[in-house]
Order: structure tokens, then C-alpha cells, then sequence
């Protein structure tokens, strides 16, 4: 218990330290756009991939499971786009990138630590915890809303084309399902989980791999600790919002 | 001219460095030796700030780092180079934006003035045709020049290289140490290096610093080490088997 409470301190000393006035801005709008790229445009495969596979498998599931004469096919398509917006494009996604992205993070902040590029960085007088966890940070804020947005898309797309390449669902019922009875509020509910998952992944990740001390050993350790801390704080902060936002 | 004054460090309550008071002269290539976990790489640390001593001072030109606040601190750290045991070259930029970052970070350069500013650098240092390298792409003598280039981007006055040979093979180690003396000599700067390669010390001692358990047990030259008399330093000298030679009997 006390060691999780020095690393709650210790990552609030840590984020303190990140949320400074840049040295230079040019230099980290740069690295920003380098971290959209890294972070953000190279997780659009893994996304889209793991996003057409829920959607196809949720239609067939709510087929299975909530067909009835009394109900309307359309509901099916209703619940996959409600399934999808709620819960699986902002958490489910959630949780695999703090493994994608969480580990990738940690690994890049460690080596650095562990080949004295962050002595350099200090040397040379830059905010080192800054300079590497900053840009990281933004990087995640700016896309992975975009990710959200392509997500519950892409899942929507799997599984319309899984109702009617089975013959589950009719095409025209499936897009009246998804068009019925939307809440435009969800999207926002989404969007606030999403942006509140980009800084905890990011931010878990970095403090991790900055205060990695030692070898490759280590590196991995702190590799590991960020996917898992990432991933329950993702877990128990979605259980939070969910209460503050729905309830 | 860089003093070192009563400097002293604890991590924790064990005490790395005792009570060290040296000068490091101008123009020349002052070397710390000894054996590993003699205390140089924290007495390098805390002459360039990535360490904080607990007692002692610092002082560069007669001013005293270790009473500067983090922006006075930072006006010294530009004229700073240093040369990491690995490099440490930013593996996410190449070549010249490593050697360029320097440039972003302290100068209102244009971009034009910087790319030639590191074409200079990087020729300096006989390197050609590796701009849009990245680190991984070069071989370790190479990474090292690169890391030299990087360290005289912004005309330093002070030159720190922490086993600037270390991983190397002897014929690229000679190039690197030729590399350092002709920069020191060519700008008038002052070079410190740490290092436990006797051949970097024959070669390159102009003033030898020996550290023994945190203390200074000995200071001289490359004419004076092979005759000390300090068993400790004998002990570390003749460790090398071609003086081992040189020192036994006829």
C-alpha cells in the first residue's frame, strides 16, 4: 500500500513537472506531430481491424439474443450502435491502446533513460519530463477522439455488412436501426471518456518509463507496469464517468 | 578555467566523493581516471548540474554554478558541450537534427544559417553524407562523432567527455581522442574527460586527475604518471599489460 501511495505522489510531482511552459514551442509542435503519427495514425490499422470484428460479432449476438416476433429486426442494429458508441469505441479501444501504445510509450521513455538521453536533454537545459511526456500527451488528446469517431464507424460498417451477408438482418432495417432514436449526448459521453483515457494512458506510460532506472530488464518492467496500471485506471475512471455522466 | 572547491557527495548516507578540490585548465585536456566506481562519472555529473553536491563548490570563470538558479544555470549550460559514454543521441531524429537541436533550443538562427552551421559540425568532424541518418544507422565511432558535433554546435567553452573511447577499437579510439585535442586546442576551450583508457591518457594527459574511493589521490601529467610513487595509481597504471612490460626489470 505504501508503495502505490509513493507513486501516487510521485506521478503528481511527475505531472507537475510536465504542465511548465515550454522552452520552445517550435520544437514541440514538431514533436507533437511526430507523436500524432506514432501514437495516434500508426493505431488506425489496429483499430479498425479490432472495430469491424466487434461490430460484425455484436450484430450476431444481438440477433441470437434478442430476436422475437414482438421485437422489430431494427432494434438489433439500434443496440449495436448504442453497444458500440457507450462502451466498446471509447473503453474496449481504450484498453488496447494502453496496451499498444502504453507499452510503446514506457519502452521508448526507459531506453531513453537507460542511454543517458535524458541527461542529455537536462545537460542542455530542457524540461526533460516535459519534452518527452508532453507532446505524448497532446498527440493522444487531438486523436484519439478521431480513433473514437473511427471506431464506432468502422464497427457499424462490420456489422452491417455481417446482417447482410448472413441474412440475419435486412441492409434497410440495419440502417434504420442505426439512424433510431439517437442521442447526440452519447457522442459527447464518449468523447469526454475518450479524451480522460488518452491522458491516463499517456501519462501512466510516461511516468513509468521515466523513472526506469537500470537495464533492459527494467525497461520491460516498467513496460509491463504501464500496460497494467494503464489498463485499470482506464477501467476504474470508466466506471467513475459512467456514474457522473449516465447516472 | 573550471575550480572545483571542497566538493563532497552522499547518496544516501554513503559518501561517493570526499572533500575533492581541483582545477581544470583552459585550452588543454584535463583527464579524471580511475577505477570504476571511483566517483568521475559523479564528479562529471556535478560539474555540469545533473547532479546537486551536498557541500563544496563549482566555479566556472570564477562564478559559482552551484549558487545559480535554474536560469543562470541554463546561460552556462549553452556554453557546455558534452559527449555521453554512449552517445546519447536522440534515436527518434537523425543526424542533423541532433546536431541541430541545440541550435533550436538557444540561437534565433533561420534555418539556413542552422543546416550550415551543422554541415560545419559534422564536417568538423569528418563526417559526410550522414545528415539524414538515423543513430541506429551508424556505426559506434561514428555515433560518437556525431555526439562531438553535437557538443561543439553552439561553440562551447567547456567540453565534458564521459569514456568518450569506451566500446571502441583502438585505431577509431585514436581518431576520437585526436578529435577532441584538435577541438580543445583549435577553440581555446575546457575539456574535461573522463576515462580509464591508459592509451587516452598517454596520449591526451595534460592534466591527470586520479580518483581513488571518492578522493583525489593523485594530479600530474602524462611525463609524471608512469614514475608516481602512489601505489594506488601503480596498482591502476600497470593494470595495463604493454606498461605492465615497461615496468618490469631488464
Amino acid at each position: 500500500m505504501s508503495r502505490f501511495i509513493f507513486h501516487v505522489g510521485q506521478y503528481f510531482i511527475f505531472l507537475s513537472k510536465v504542465f511548465v511552459k515550454p522552452e520552445r514551442w517550435n520544437i514541440y509542435i514538431r514533436q507533437t506531430i511526430r507523436e500524432i503519427d506514432k501514437i495516434g495514425v500508426r493505431s488506425i490499422g489496429i483499430v479498425t481491424l479490432i472495430s469491424v470484428f466487434i461490430g460484425a460479432v455484436l450484430t450476431i449476438q444481438a440477433v441470437y439474443n434478442v430476436k422475437s416476433p414482438i421485437l422489430p429486426n431494427y432494434l438489433i442494429a439500434y443496440a449495436v450502435r448504442d453497444s458500440l458508441l457507450l462502451e466498446f469505441s471509447s473503453t474496449i479501444i481504450g484498453l488496447i491502446l494502453a496496451g499498444k501504445v502504453g507499452s510503446n510509450i514506457a519502452s521508448e521513455i526507459g531506453s531513453m533513460r537507460i542511454t543517458e538521453q535524458i541527461d542529455a536533454l537536462e545537460m542542455m537545459g530542457v524540461n526533460s519530463a516535459s519534452f518527452v511526456t508532453l507532446p505524448k500527451i497532446i498527440a493522444a488528446l487531438l486523436f484519439n477522439p478521431i480513433l473514437m469517431v473511427l471506431s464506432t464507424m468502422v464497427g457499424i460498417i462490420g456489422g452491417w455488412v455481417a446482417g447482410f451477408t448472413t441474412g440475419i438482418i435486412a441492409s434497410d432495417e440495419f440502417i434504420y436501426g442505426i439512424q433510431y432514436n439517437f442521442h447526440p449526448y452519447y457522442v459527447t459521453y464518449a468523447t469526454i471518456k475518450t479524451l480522460v483515457f488518452a491522458f491516463l494512458i499517456t501519462s501512466i506510460s510516461s511516468y513509468f518509463g521515466y523513472y526506469a532506472r537500470g537495464g533492459s530488464v527494467e525497461v520491460g518492467n516498467a513496460s509491463t507496469q504501464a500496460t497494467v496500471y494503464g489498463s485499470v485506471f482506464v477501467l476504474f475512471f470508466n466506471l467513475v464517468l459512467t456514474q457522473l455522466l449516465l447516472a | 578555467m573550471i575550480e572545483v572547491q571542497h566538493l563532497s557527495k552522499y547518496f544516501g548516507d554513503k559518501q561517493v566523493l570526499f572533500d575533492i578540490s581541483v582545477t581544470f585548465q583552459k585550452g588543454i585536456t584535463n583527464l579524471v581516471i580511475g577505477q570504476s566506481g571511483s566517483g568521475k562519472t559523479v564528479l562529471l555529473k556535478c560539474l555540469v548540474g545533473l547532479l546537486v553536491p551536498d557541500e563544496g563548490r563549482i566555479l566556472y570563470e570564477g562564478v559559482d554554478f552551484t549558487s545559480l538558479n535554474d536560469r543562470e544555470k541554463r546561460e552556462i549550460r549553452k556554453t557546455i558541450g558534452m559527449l555521453f559514454q554512449g552517445s546519447a543521441l536522440f534515436d527518434s531524429m537523425t543526424v542533423e537534427e541532433n546536431v541541430k537541436f541545440p541550435l533550436d533550443l538557444f540561437t534565433q538562427l533561420s534555418e539556413a544559417e542552422k543546416k550550415e552551421r551543422v554541415a560545419f559540425c559534422l564536417q568538423r568532424v569528418n563526417l559526410y553524407n550522414v545528415h539524414k541518418l538515423y543513430p541506429s544507422e551508424l556505426s559506434g565511432g561514428m555515433q560518437k562523432r556525431v555526439g562531438i558535433a553535437r557538443a561543439i554546435a553552439l561553440n562551447p567553452q567547456y567540453l565534458f567527455c564521459d569514456e568518450p573511447n569506451s566500446g571502441l577499437d583502438p585505431k577509431t579510439a585514436i581518431v576520437i581522442d585526436e578529435l577532441i585535442q584538435e577541438i580543445t586546442e583549435e577553440y581555446g576551450i575546457t575539456t574535461i574527460i573522463n576515462t580509464h583508457d591508459m592509451n587516452s591518457v598517454m596520449r591526451l594527459g595534460k592534466n591527470i586527475v586520479f580518483l581513488a574511493d571518492g578522493h583525489v589521490a593523485w594530479q600530474g601529467n602524462n611525463q609524471q604518471i608512469l614514475d608516481a610513487e602512489n601505489e594506488k595509481l601503480r596498482d591502476f597504471v600497470f593494470a595495463n599489460t604493454l606498461l605492465q612490460r615497461r615496468n618490469e626489470p631488464l
